[in-house]
């Protein structure tokens, strides 16, 4: 069946229905990364937005379930050139297609995704609309994308309970702002006992928990209209407890300590950004999903200094507070999809934790 | 970390000549880095043999050697030219060994010279086998576990302690004979106790078997800072077991999930780093495909042609990056060039698929084995790029150029289910070919995936391919149909063919329905930045990103193609330098090529690179976008040629000489009518089509003669023939590869063969020199050894060639490059071929004359005058040092051809000695070439009767060198009667021990071994001179070739070689 992607500047895209065919409106951004879609789509930090994938061929090596970096597909659509007639892994227990319907995601196959992908990357991130139906006309469709907004996404995305993940280093408590498994799964890896926290758990029960390190994780939408999680987060920078905070995490601390966050005009999404430790001046390739960044300007050198840049663009990529055992980054230590190359920021982790124990 | 300052003078040392398995890759790489080099202000010095590459032109290095790759040159060179450091990452294998001799020789740390770009630590953990071993062990990265056994009993021990099956190779066997898989024990002690008895060593190697899994190849970059980055991943089709430049790779991986994906890459880097790379490096892994095991095959610390392959689909220039490593920059200091505003410390993301298919000789050598395995055979390859695997594949296919357009071209139609699936076990160039086949008959995914082990998803997309033969078989052609063929990359003259209708018809149905090719950008990174000097790929369904910008005039250049026997890097390099001399012209230059391993398909060579297979329909699809004002034809080889008739169709004008005068040249009766009125004569010949004309010719011009088709390249087909049955199988071979054009059966002259390059403006002519070959008349030019100047002719002679040069120039109206060759019997001169167009010997002689024939050429295309530019017409004065060109081959790689000279072309590659006087340019040349006499002393001279007589002086002259001479019955008469001490050995077919048993002992420098004429119906000949390749023994087969060698050898005087700088020249 035909498909069509409406963009809100006016370009149309025909291509096929794919997945749910259901009408959806949703910000769209491009994701560059040539494996991984599975852990891309499952990863809540798309909760609000469709994702293009920039490689064409998606779905080659079907679907492995355990690969889920969250319980569910949160984009609200997708959009490849082309899927694949049959899937080939040795893992694979399903195909791309029934993923897609299984979940009632919508989507679209068989379009230009790089010439949307160049439109995109000129006038920057956009809204959009993937339908089945045949407008005659856009006006009535423009306006309502121009009125779409991605919205408070952390509560969706949020897990509604406290669980645990029983082990015996140290306690790490993890704030789950639409955390991708890795992370739990990085510091159980690490012996850490991990708890993890729904987005809304105030900063009092989480430190009266006593845990070792505070972990706040990526998560999806503008972190400005995160206000009440980060008044919470103010608190929990206010104890002496070492936090380690990822994407959505990094932004919330930044504005929770008087820094400024703005909008990338379209964003990184892919699995080789260059980012550069300031520290060490080496530089590693990482995994990033990321349309807003912490603003330098805005930086107190007496609260937090710029730990990480983007070799690119040189925006900010990582903080390091002043007199604290906080450091935050803006890309994914925790990869899936993408590098491994800064896994080792988990153990940097480890070894604060540590450092502060015996202190 | 910036540039290391004390760095300033370095030097480059390149591969030598193109053998199967270093091609013009090394070129390719060769060139970046060293223009990468001078853009920091570094001082080059350049070493290569190789006179046909770009990288020994003087615009790209300060000071250029070509000189014999060997550890006394390179120690001379530097005491010489006294540089600082040497880099020899770049130079493939070749210089990477040189380089270690003369660390561990010390001579590098006495003269203060330092290794940049590696360590010699760097070099032997990487390719000693111990060393590499114990390497990863110590990083936990697993490799194929492995024993060398001298009992059947320890190997049982060790085989059940890794699990079969097992590989057993034994230690010293021709050929890996005595080897094998064996799945059991009671295989093993087979195979092994048989392994034992063959190996002269009484060794075996045992090996868990890891063929069958997933071949995947990383390129990796580290910097001295310790930065890492994986610039692509590539997946080969052709599971473990087919050498990687054998395979069919594509990239990036298709059938790897992110985990497996993730786990090498980071293995790759652990490797790099635990290596201590600085610089570029290839990592190849066996993938288990039902599990995450696998295991570490091999790396590279060097540029591979995996990595010139991997820059190529990526937009990634890995041999500039690397060379700017090697100056100490960090690979976030380097920007991208493609982007020109991101940095080199990112990894390329492709929105693209590349296909690399193998140019494979077996057109070549038709009684070669066509089996591909571990040892590589190709001798070229092609890339291409689509949005879609399917797409990506045929326009690989099509971009062979050997008769194949798509999965129908290879006809196994009559095998029936049963012999089909035999024919899959068979691991060979047209196994792709059988996979569609037995699809068409039916087989199922899983039947075919279990005999070949090829991943189901490629299985489906050829499944794809053949569907959609059959879709447009039976259905009716629709709008909706044919954009969909096109989106898989059907070229419209298999469309047609399908569906029953014309070429034509099929273009109009296109252009009516608004089915047009669209070009997208290769730009490293997805679209995510804007690209500033990106290369472009066809697809079909898409927006165009291509902007024709039109206001400096335009100029097509078309590129040659696969590197292949006949069609070689020397097109590469004239394609090359005429792009270069029209962007001086003020020209905006556009070419169209699809060898991934050549520097003309470098992304900043042309102004607008267009990575497309070189059809008429494709350079069509170019050719209405770019709308150029002109095409050059003559400096792409044959390729370019042959798609003259085609551009001029779509109203391109021909820059240079005209359409027609091409084909004057090519056209028998033309061209003995433009003989006739210049008064040149040929050796007398006619045209024919049939077996029973062609004989009716021979016997009319007396035998012997020469048969060949007409439009023939490197003397593909060309055959001397001695008697009418020579002539019928000749034909017969002519006629199984469908042949449009005339076959021509000429007397057979045998004279001194003599070769000129000429430039011509339409008035005056300018001939920078003669060469002369060594062997007579009936060896291929390109297998001759060539001599620059001439010396053994008259000046008469000379004044002759001068004047038919400037005679047949003018007739044929040539603007341009014209290529002529002569035989000369005593004082008379008979034109045996013209080429209105570059040829082999173009770079030879443009470096050795000092004349830069090609950008002179392009000039003169451009309408001005010779005279005007500064050169004095006619024949120039003749320099004052021998430049001699000699041959190389590849013989020993594949297994089953016929290593005998004759009138169609074998080798590979070339190298050159230059020197003051004969004597040491000769001596250069064979060494350059690889024949390092004497180590036994010891000879074999077979000849056939005619040879006898000069035989027996050349076996004087070694004799005096002091070698020990075996022959067999008839030679040794011949040598005993001559008074030449000699020893008798058996014939082949007699009882042991016979020539072949002294052969395989290893004892033996030299064969001169001359075939007899006509079709050698002796087989004996065949096998010894195969068992002497293999062996590792110099092989000779034609008696000037050993008299020169002799002549080289006598001269001992010649020790202190004179290095010479071709830049001064």
């Amino acid at each position: 069946m035909k498909a069509f992607l409406i963009l809100e500047d006016g370009h149309v895209f025909t291509g096929t229905s794919i997945g749910a065919q259901r009408e959806v409106i949703s910000e769209i951004v491009f994701n560059t990364s040539m494996t991984g879609y599975l852990e891309v789509l499952t990863d809540p930090s798309y909760a609000g937005q469709a994702v293009t994938m920039t490689y064409p061929l998606i779905g080659n090596y079907g679907i492995c379930y355990e690969d889920m970096e969250s319980e569910r597909p949160w984009p609200d659509g997708y959009i490849v050139r082309e899927l694949s007639r049959i899937p080939s892994n040795f893992r694979s227990q399903d195909t791309i297609q029934n993923f897609l319907e299984k979940y009632g995601i919508p989507g679209i196959a068989g379009i230009d995704t790089r010439a949307l992908t160049k439109i995109l990357r000129e006038s920057g991130t956009m809204n959009g609309m993937i339908t089945t139906k045949e407008y005659d006309s856009l006006d009535e469709v423009i306006p309502r994308l121009k009125a779409y907004r991605t919205g408070k996404v952390v509560e969706k995305v949020t897990c509604r309970e406290k669980t645990v993940l029983k082990n015996d280093g140290f306690k790490v408590a993890l704030l789950d702002l639409g955390a991708k498994r890795n992370i739990a799964r990085s510091l159980y890896e690490r012996g850490c006992e991990v708890t993890v926290y729904p987005a809304g758990t105030k900063a009092e029960e989480i430190i009266a928990a006593n845990p070792d390190g505070i972990m706040l994780s990526n998560g999806p939408g503008d972190p400005k209209d995160c206000g009440p999680i980060i008044d919470e987060i103010r608190k929990l920078y206010e104890t002496d407890i070492p936090i380690f905070a990822i994407c959505l995490g990094h932004q919330l601390m930044a504005l929770a300590t008087g820094a400024d966050t703005y909008k990338l005009k379209y964003g990184h999404r892919g699995g080789n950004h260059p980012v550069r430790d300031l520290e060490t001046g080496k530089v590693y390739i990482s995994s990033q999903n990321h349309g807003y960044a912490v603003d330098t300007r805005s930086l107190d050198p007496a609260v937090a200094v710029p730990a990480f840049e983007n070799v690119n663009d040189r925006t900010n990529e990582g903080l390091r507070y002043t007199g604290k055992n906080i450091f935050t980054v803006q890309f994914h230590p925790e990869a899936c999809p993408g590098p491994q190359d800064s896994s080792y920021l988990f153990d940097r982790f480890i070894r604060t934790m540590e450092v502060k124990k015996n202190a | 970390m910036p540039k290391n300052p004390s760095i300033k003078k370095v030097l480059v040392i390149g591969s030598g000549p193109i053998v199967i398995g270093q091609a013009a890759e090394f070129d390719y790489a060769g060139t970046q880095a060293c223009r990468s080099l001078k853009e920091e202000g570094i001082e080059v010095v350049l070493l290569n043999s190789n006179p046909a590459t770009i990288m020994t032109d003087k615009d790209i290095a300060d000071h250029v050697y070509i000189e014999p790759l060997t550890v006394e040159v390179v120690e001379q060179l530097i005491l010489k030219e006294q540089p600082d450091s040497v880099l020899p990452t770049l130079g493939g294998q070749a210089g990477l060994n040189l380089a270690m001799e003369l660390e561990e020789c010390g001579f590098l740390k006495e003269h203060n010279v330092r290794l940049i770009g590696t360590t010699s630590e760097t070099i032997k953990k990487a390719e000693d086998r111990l060393e590499f071993k114990s390497t990863m062990e110590k990083i936990g990265e697993p490799v194929a576990a492995s024993l060398v056994v001298e009992s059947v009993e320890d190997g049982i021990a060790f085989a059940s302690k890794i699990g079969y099956p097992v590989v057993l190779r034994p230690a010293y066997t021709l050929g890996g004979s005595g080897g094998g898989i064996a799945h059991n024990q009671e295989q093993l002690e087979e195979i092994l106790a048989n392994g034992l008895r063959l190996s002269r060593v009484g060794q075996v190697l045992v090996e868990r078997c890891i063929a069958g899994w997933k071949e995947i190849e990383y390129e990796v970059m580290r910097d001295s800072a310790g930065n890492c980055i994986t610039v692509c991943n590539m997946e080969n089709i052709d599971p473990v077991g087919v050498h990687t430049g054998d395979s069919i790779v594509v990239a990036p991986s298709q059938t790897l999930g992110d985990k497996e994906y993730q786990m090498l890459r980071t293995s790759a880097l652990n490797i790099i780093s635990e290596l201590n790379i600085t610089g570029g490096c290839n990592v190849q892994y066996a993938l288990h495909p039902e599990s995450f095991e696998y295991c570490v095959i091999e790396v590279n610390p060097r540029v591979s042609r995996s990595s010139a392959l991997a820059s190529k689909a990526t937009g990634y220039p890995i041999a500039k990056v690397a060379a700017k490593i090697a100056l100490g920059y960090t690979l976030d200091e380097i920007p991208n060039a493609i982007t020109g505003q991101t940095m080199a410390s990112f990894e390329p993301m492709l929105d693209y698929c590349v296909v690399k298919l193998p140019r494979l000789p077996f057109d070549k050598f038709i009684s070669a084995k066509r089996t591909l395995t571990t040892q590589m055979k190709a001798t070229g390859e092609v890339m291409a790029i689509c949005n879609n695997f399917e797409g990506a594949l045929m326009k690989a296919i099509r971009s062979l150029e050997q008769h194949v357009d798509s999965l129908m071209s290879y006809d196994f139609t009559a095998l029936s289910r049963d012999e089909l699936i035999r024919q899959l076990e068979v691991v060979d160039d047209r196994r792709i070919w059988v996979i569609a086949e037995a699809i068409r008959k039916g087989i199922s995914y899983e039947e075919i995936h279990a005999v070949t082990k090829i991943d189901l998803w490629f299985i489906d997309k050829i499944a794809i391919l053949v569907e959609m033969e059959q879709a447009l078989k039976e259905q009716e052609l629709t709008a909706e149909l044919l954009k969909e063929a096109k989106r898989i990359e059907f070229p419209d003259n298999v469309i047609a063919q399908l569906t029953g209708k014309s070429e034509e018809e099929i273009r109009d149905m296109r252009y009516a329905n608004g089915i047009t090719a669209a070009y997208k950008m290769v730009d490293t990174c997805a679209a995510e930045f804007a690209a500033s000097t990106p290369y472009y790929y066809s697809v079909f369904g898409s927006e165009n990103e291509a902007e024709n910008s039109g206001d400096r005039k335009k100029v097509l250049v078309l590129g040659s193609g696969p590197i292949r026997i006949g069609q070689g890097i020397e097109f590469d390099f004239c394609s090359v330098h005429c792009t270069w001399a029209f962007s001086k012209e003020g020209y905006e230059t556009i070419i169209i090529n699809n060898n991934p391993e050549t520097v003309s398909t470098d992304f900043d060579i042309a102004d607008k690179l267009y990575f497309e297979p070189l059809t008429p329909e494709d350079v069509e699809n170019v050719v209405r976008l770019e709308k150029p004002d002109g095409a050059v034809v003559q400096f792409g080889g044959q390729t370019a040629i042959k798609l003259t008739e085609a551009l001029m169709k779509m109203g391109v004008p021909i820059l240079g000489t005209s359409a027609e005068n091409v084909d004057a040249a090519e056209d028998r009766e033309l061209f003995d009518e433009i003989l006739e009125q210049c008064g040149i004569p040929r050796p007398k010949g006619h045209t024919v089509f049939t077996a029973e004309e062609a004989k009716k010719a021979a016997n009319e011009l007396g035998y012997p003669v020469l048969v060949r088709p007409s439009y023939v390249l490197g003397g593909q087909g060309m055959q001397i023939a001695i008697n009418d049955k020579d002539v019928e199988e000749f034909i017969g071979i002519i006629n199984r590869y469908a042949q449009e054009h005339p076959i021509l059966v000429d007397k057979y002259l045998q004279g001194k063969e003599i070769e000129v390059d000429a430039v011509c403006d339409g008035e005056d002519i300018l001939i920078p020199g003669i060469m002369e070959h060594i062997e007579r008349a009936g060896i291929h030019s390109g297998d001759s050894i060539s001599v620059y100047p001439a010396k053994s002719i008259s000046e008469k002679v000379k004044a002759t060639i001068e004047e038919y040069t400037r005679r047949l120039a003018r007739s044929l109206h040539v603007i341009g490059l014209i290529n002529i060759q002569f035989i000369a019997v005593g004082d008379e001169v008979y034109v045996i071929e013209v080429n209105p167009r570059s040829s082999r010997t173009v770079p030879y002689i443009s470096k050795v004359t000092g004349i830069p024939i090609v950008p002179l050429a392009t000039r003169v295309i451009l309408g001005h005058k010779i005279r005007e530019l500064g050169y004095k017409p006619g024949l120039q004065p003749e320099a004052d040092y021998y430049a001699i060109k000699m041959p190389v081959f590849s013989f020993e790689k594949i297994r089953g051809a016929d290593i005998s000279l004759g009138p169609e072309m074998k080798s590979t590659g070339e190298c050159l000695g230059i020197a003051k006087t004969f004597n040491e340019a000769l001596y250069k040349a064979f060494l350059g070439a690889g024949i390092r006499l004497p180590k036994y002393k010891n000879m074999i001279i077979t000849v056939r009767d005619e040879d006898k007589q000069e035989a027996v002086e050349i076996a004087k002259r070694f004799e005096a060198l002091g070698y020990r001479i075996y022959a067999t019955k008839g030679t040794a008469r011949a040598l005993l009667e001559a008074d030449v001490s000699v020893r008798l050995t058996r014939k082949l077919e007699q009882e042991s021990p016979n020539i072949l048993d002294l052969i395989l002992g290893h004892q033996i420098d030299l064969v001169i071994d001359t075939p007899s004429q006509g079709v050698d119906h002796s087989h004996d000949g065949f096998v010894i001179r195969r068992n002497a390749i293999e062996t590792g023994v110099n092989v000779l087969t034609a008696i000037d070739t050993a008299k020169a060698l002799v002549t080289s050898l006598e001269n001992t005087d010649v020790k202190a070689l004179e290095l010479i700088d071709i830049a001064d020249i």
